[in-house]
């Protein structure tokens, strides 16, 4: 009887299974057939992932020279494992600190000043009616993005030029010397933070404009019934509607503190004001392109360093973010 | 039309109240300080250009040229070095710029296509990318490794796509090429392909346009880092980097100042020079930019809708 019982369960169990298997063969059929049908889709997409291999990821798996001695006799999987040896070399070298600190005073001095003035300059533009001086105001705003950091730094040179500059002759007509800014490891920052608010401003206020242009004009209208003026419109309605793109821009640039614009920075060193204007990149470049011994494994190992701590600062802004204002990047 | 406009900016000025008034006028003044701020720098700087050495040399300029010269620009058309970076430059925009379009198209039309599997994942490399990369040095050798250093293909093909403009073009696929009009021209019995070729591109020539502005301003014609890490010949030189060696490092070549006797005027000649460099450097992109800017906006907005 048992048996026959355990028999019956299994033919019955077998039928649920062949059920299932039945209703799942098509689908699997149906997973081939969608891949098959698309194979085109696939064809197309070859060439972007072979770039996005070569260019992107075999990076990732040569930085592994982070924790070898490089040298180029052996090639990346030859070289000898070292460890740590690289990163504590980073650690015990006496330009860490510096570097560190001017990286984090550059990034949050530029995130802290920069930060509010294109929100400032998109909620005053916000308010002007007078389409032709909106549009004007807007048009010459944008423009410094358009100049290349070369040419921005080699203005800057000429500006504050302690001969011909603007300033010079400026300093001049007040009848006192012209100091040498660009030489004077006491500006470096400040030209280097406000120099570049003068570049971006206005393209940065591009997208809060555009945040701004989808505000309810119904609550406007509600709120001018109300006898709300123009300064409490803003505080209590276009503010609020700027702050979750306000604040996924701030976690982006949280998690960018450490990339410090490699390109303007370098320009602007010299070696008067090296020691406040020499930052992760600009090292990393140094040591593994510049310098008379060249030390790949060593700039990878900072470089890799900065990457790391980078991505995990980005997480944890990201987290925080969510946390306090349920507005976050991902 | 006009008078529409100043007849309702008069009932907005009865309602508004006195507050209101002073806060648009500080407004109004803002903007303007705001203006002068921005434009300042880049007046003095044209000013410059188009005055006579002396006057440079002797600081005499501020905002109106002083004794017009047109000196500073006469030097620089002689500049051979200025106009070899200036080809290089339009060519590696050029090429780079169909090479970067042409990627980022074919790749973000599959990813655009919600029954494509494998979507996400791959998706996902991309965005990793913008998170984490393996750094100067790892991408360094792999150039070096493919036998790119010192070439041109150096400054194309390592660009490749954007993953900011990535993913806007695929917001674009899916916001504007409905999954119907894909549906009705595969059962009319087009291929992807022909899909592809007849429909996608035809109707992606908006994004093209955004797409080919952002890459050929910020990728191409206003950097000179790739270059200057995998480039050593003088004559491949963008450019930015031969900028970079008469404004910032002050190599100028000394044949360039022979005509000038005076020391003096020499002195203000190498400074008027790069005055007018900076204009004539800035100068093509200034000029279309009033024209195109709407795109980048428009780029912009596709971007912050996620």
């Amino acid at each position: 009887m048992a048996g026959k019982e355990d028999a019956l369960r299994a033919s019955g169990e077998r039928s649920q299974w062949r059920k299932r298997l039945g209703g799942s063969a098509p689908r699997w059929g149906k997973f081939w057939l969608r891949i098959r049908r698309n194979w085109q889709l696939y064809v197309l997409l070859i060439l972007p992932l072979a770039w996005l291999i070569i260019f992107r990821y075999a990076p990732m798996y040569g930085a592994q020279i982070a924790f070898r001695q490089y040298s180029p006799v052996f090639g990346i999987e030859g070289s000898p494992w070292v460890g740590l040896a690289n990163f504590e070399r980073f650690f015990n070298s006496p330009k860490f600190e510096p570097i560190i600190v001017n990286t984090l005073v550059l990034s949050f001095y530029s995130l802290i000043a920069g930060f509010p003035i294109p929100i400032i300059l998109a909620l005053s533009l916000n308010q002007v009616k007078m389409r032709l001086f909106r549009n004007s105001v807007q048009m010459i705003t944008y423009a410094p993005h358009f100049i290349s950091t070369v040419v921005i730094v080699g203005m800057l040179f000429q500006f504050l030029h302690p001969r011909v500059g603007f300033t010079a002759v400026l300093a001049n007509a007040l009848g006192v010397n012209a100091p040498n800014w660009m030489g004077d490891p006491g500006a470096f920052r400040h030209i280097f933070v406000w120099s570049g608010i003068w570049q971006e401003m206005g393209f940065g206020a591009i997208i809060y404009l555009a945040v701004l242009s989808t505000v309810d004009p119904a609550l406007h209208e509600a709120a001018v019934v109300d006898g709300a003026n123009r300064l409490q419109r803003i505080r209590y309605i276009d503010i609020p509607g700027l702050l979750p793109t306000a604040m996924v821009l701030l976690v982006l640039s949280t998690g960018r503190v450490l990339e410090v614009a490699f390109e303007k920075v370098y320009l602007m060193q010299s070696p008067l004001n090296l020691s406040v204007a020499e930052v992760i990149n600009t090292y990393v470049y140094k040591v593994g392109l510049l310098s008379p011994i060249l030390d790949f494994s060593y700039s990878t190992a900072i470089g890799l360093l900065k990457g790391i701590v980078g991505l995990l600062l980005l997480i944890a802004v990201n987290h925080a973010a969510r946390r306090l204002t349920q507005n976050s990047v991902w | 039309m006009a008078s529409l406009t100043s007849y309702e900016s008069n009932i907005n000025k009865v309602n508004e109240s006195p507050v209101d008034r002073i806060f648009m006028l500080s407004n109004t003044a803002f903007l303007v300080v705001i203006t002068i701020i921005v434009l300042l720098p880049l007046v003095f700087i044209v000013s410059a250009s188009f005055s006579s050495a002396e006057a440079v040399i002797a600081g005499r300029v501020t905002l109106w040229p002083v004794d017009f010269s047109l000196l500073g620009y006469e030097t620089i058309f002689e500049h051979k070095k200025v106009w070899d970076g200036f080809a290089n430059s339009l060519f590696y925009t050029f090429f780079g710029t169909i090479f970067n379009v042409v990627m980022t198209i074919i790749a973000a039309y599959p990813l655009s296509r919600q029954d494509l599997i494998g979507r996400r994942i791959i998706t996902i490399a991309f965005i990793f990318t913008m998170l984490f990369n393996g750094g100067l040095i790892p991408t360094y050798m792999v150039v070096r490794d493919l036998g790119l250093l010192n070439t041109r293909a150096a400054m194309i093909l390592p660009t490749g796509i954007g993953v900011f403009n990535l993913l806007i073009t695929i917001t674009f696929f899916r916001t504007t090429i409905p999954p119907e009009l894909i549906e009705a021209a595969r059962i009319d019995g087009a291929s992807d392909f022909r899909i592809f070729g007849s429909i996608v591109v035809p109707l992606a020539r908006p994004i093209i346009a955004v797409l080919a502005l952002f890459y050929a301003v910020n990728t191409h014609w206003n950097t000179y880092f790739q270059a200057l890490i995998y480039l050593k010949d003088q004559e491949l030189f963008p450019l930015q980097l031969v900028l970079r060696e008469i404004l910032i490092e002050n190599s100028i070549d000394a044949s360039m100042l022979v005509d000038v006797e005076d020391l003096l005027a020499r002195e203000g000649l190498r400074e008027l020079l790069k005055y007018s460099l900076i204009v004539v450097a800035s100068l093509p992109v200034m000029f279309i930019y009033p024209f195109v800017q709407r795109h980048f906006v428009k780029g912009i907005m596709i971007g912050s809708v996620k």
